[in-house]
């Protein structure tokens, strides 16, 4: 293809960037979330506390649905709007053909994009919430994940009640949904604005231990991050926070030992939501926690309160997924990683 | 450090030299305190048998049947604690300790059972309630009948 033809698309920012036209406005978010959730750090700031797993369901699967349907309602009362006013619903879930979401959102009968992008899937869902409104195609659009311990180790580990060891660098999945209502106006109240997103590649580095998803997904969010460094060519500096989804402590060390060994340093705005959500020494949650509600949550609860506060101007949120399913585990694939930067800023 | 420089996607030296720079930030339980709690969590259920044993046998019950009483009350017991959600925490605990005695059997047997109850009686209980303790069945029958079947070639040879 000749140079002319490359560059015809006019929001392209360097190679895998989209630095959007103009700014799409967060209006309203919410989370929901589980027990331990609620007892974690974080634990005062959340809209709604589950007091069991079970969230009034028959079983986990239709708990994650209530998650994401309270999610969903909540966001939209905050917005002050009704579901009429939502052109698309973006969401996705961590179960398999993403039941969590389909049985969750039905009702709302707004037009639906399921994705899914593992624990990275709330980036993909704002990253093209904003494509979807930054290109006109839209004038408001929801954007809702959700992750449920329960769910996740019945899909990908073993029963609850089964009695064994976690492994250190084992994660703890995030049980919880959060939603946001992105539009193209601020309306009276916004919470913060996205202005550029960098959608990450699938990378991996070869490795097999599903017990170790921070060290799979370490790679994926290095190259995102330093992609939207270069592309928005910008500095570390320039961010107040960077913020990854959910590579816990053990992911964390090899994320900013792979950017360092690249020339960039980020330990001074680094940020582990999963490190965030629930305290280590107390929770008994190993490497921290994890899934597709662990960055929904913490950015809905804590990351944009801070933004709206004024105390961050410039984030970068990061979510981190490790594309497995027990199958491709079990068959002896690896765990390849992928992660999603969206560039959020005060309004 | 300097080897995560010039690390690619899919690429096989990369794959060899992230997993030794892995291992050197993967966190390690410490043995010996593992076996400590292994040897104490396992010697409590062995010693709650040998209670159950010396029991059944005061009572004048003969060795064998007082074995059965013995496995039998074990399982009990652990199935009990799986249904209150107390065994995994033990479990956690004692690792192997908790694990390699019949209780951790009996264990991962009702886990699948109470997991499963949901989606039915038959695709759920019926074909999941063996999905952790299957290969032990299966493998554990396999390796009695080989071992059969050697006594029994010895016994032909006139090797015992």
């Amino acid at each position: 293809m000749s140079k002319e033809e490359v560059q015809t698309a006019i929001f392209q920012q360097g190679k895998q960037s989209i630095k959007l036209p103009m700014p799409v406005y967060i209006r309203a978010s919410a989370s929901v979330v589980g027990k331990k959730e609620g007892e974690g750090p974080l634990g005062a700031l959340f809209d709604m506390i589950g007091s069991d797993g079970l969230f009034g369901a028959k079983n986990w699967e239709e708990a994650e649905s209530t998650l994401q349907k309270e999610a969903v309602s909540l966001a939209m009362g905050k917005a002050g709007m009704k579901k009429e006013d939502i052109r698309y619903l973006l969401a996705g879930d961590l179960l398999g053909q993403e039941v969590a979401t389909c049985f969750g959102v039905a009702d709302f009968e707004i037009p639906f994009f399921g994705l899914f992008g593992a624990c990275s899937t709330c980036g993909e869902s704002l990253s093209l919430g904003a494509m979807t409104i930054g290109g006109g195609f839209a004038g408001n659009v929801a954007c809702v994940t959700s992750s449920h311990f329960a769910s996740a180790e019945k899909e990908f580990r073993f029963p609850l009640e089964y009695g064994g060891q976690r492994p250190l660098t084992s994660s703890w999945t995030v049980t919880g949904s959060g939603a946001f209502i992105l539009s193209s106006t601020p309306g009276q109240k916004s919470r913060a604005k996205i202005t550029g997103i960098t959608t990450g590649k699938i990378v991996d580095f070869g490795l097999k231990d599903s017990f170790n998803m921070g060290c799979t997904m370490a790679p994926a969010a290095a190259d995102a991050i330093h992609a939207n460094l270069k592309d928005f060519r910008r500095k570390p500096e320039e961010y107040d926070k960077i913020i990854t989804g959910d590579l816990g402590t053990v992911g964390k060390e090899a994320l900013l030992d792979l950017l360092k060994a690249k020339g960039v340093d980020i330990s001074a705005q680094h940020m582990d939501c999963g490190i965030e959500i629930f305290d280590q020494k107390t929770q008994n949650t190993n490497a921290g926690g994890s899934g597709c509600g662990c960055a929904a949550v913490t950015l809905s609860a804590y990351i944009l309160k801070k933004i709206e506060e004024g105390v961050w101007k410039r984030v970068l949120f990061v979510p981190t997924g490790a594309l497995l399913s027990k199958r491709s585990f079990q068959e002896g694939n690896t765990v390849p990683g992928i992660a999603h930067c969206v560039v959020l800023e005060g309004i | 450090m300097e080897e995560l420089k010039n690390m690619k996607h899919n690429d096989e030296e990369t794959k060899e030299q992230y997993k030794e720079y892995v291992k050197t930030v993967t966190p390690t339980k410490n043995l010996w305190l593992q076996m400590v709690k292994a040897f104490l969590v396992g010697g409590i259920i062995c010693i709650i048998g040998q209670g159950i044993l010396n029991y059944c046998e005061s009572l004048g019950i003969d060795k064998e049947t007082s074995g059965s009483w013995c496995s039998l009350l074990l399982v009990l017991l652990s199935v009990l604690l799986t249904g209150l959600n107390i065994y995994p925490g033990i479990a956690s605990f004692g690792g192997a300790g908790a694990l390699v005695p019949i209780t951790g059997f009996a264990n991962s047997v009702a886990a699948p059972a109470i997991e499963f109850k949901k989606e039915g009686q038959v695709f759920g209980v019926g074909a999941k309630i063996f999905t952790i303790a299957g290969p032990v069945i299966l493998y554990g029958i396999f390796s009695s009948w080989l071992l059969g079947l050697l006594y029994w070639c010895g016994t032909l040879f006139g090797w015992w």
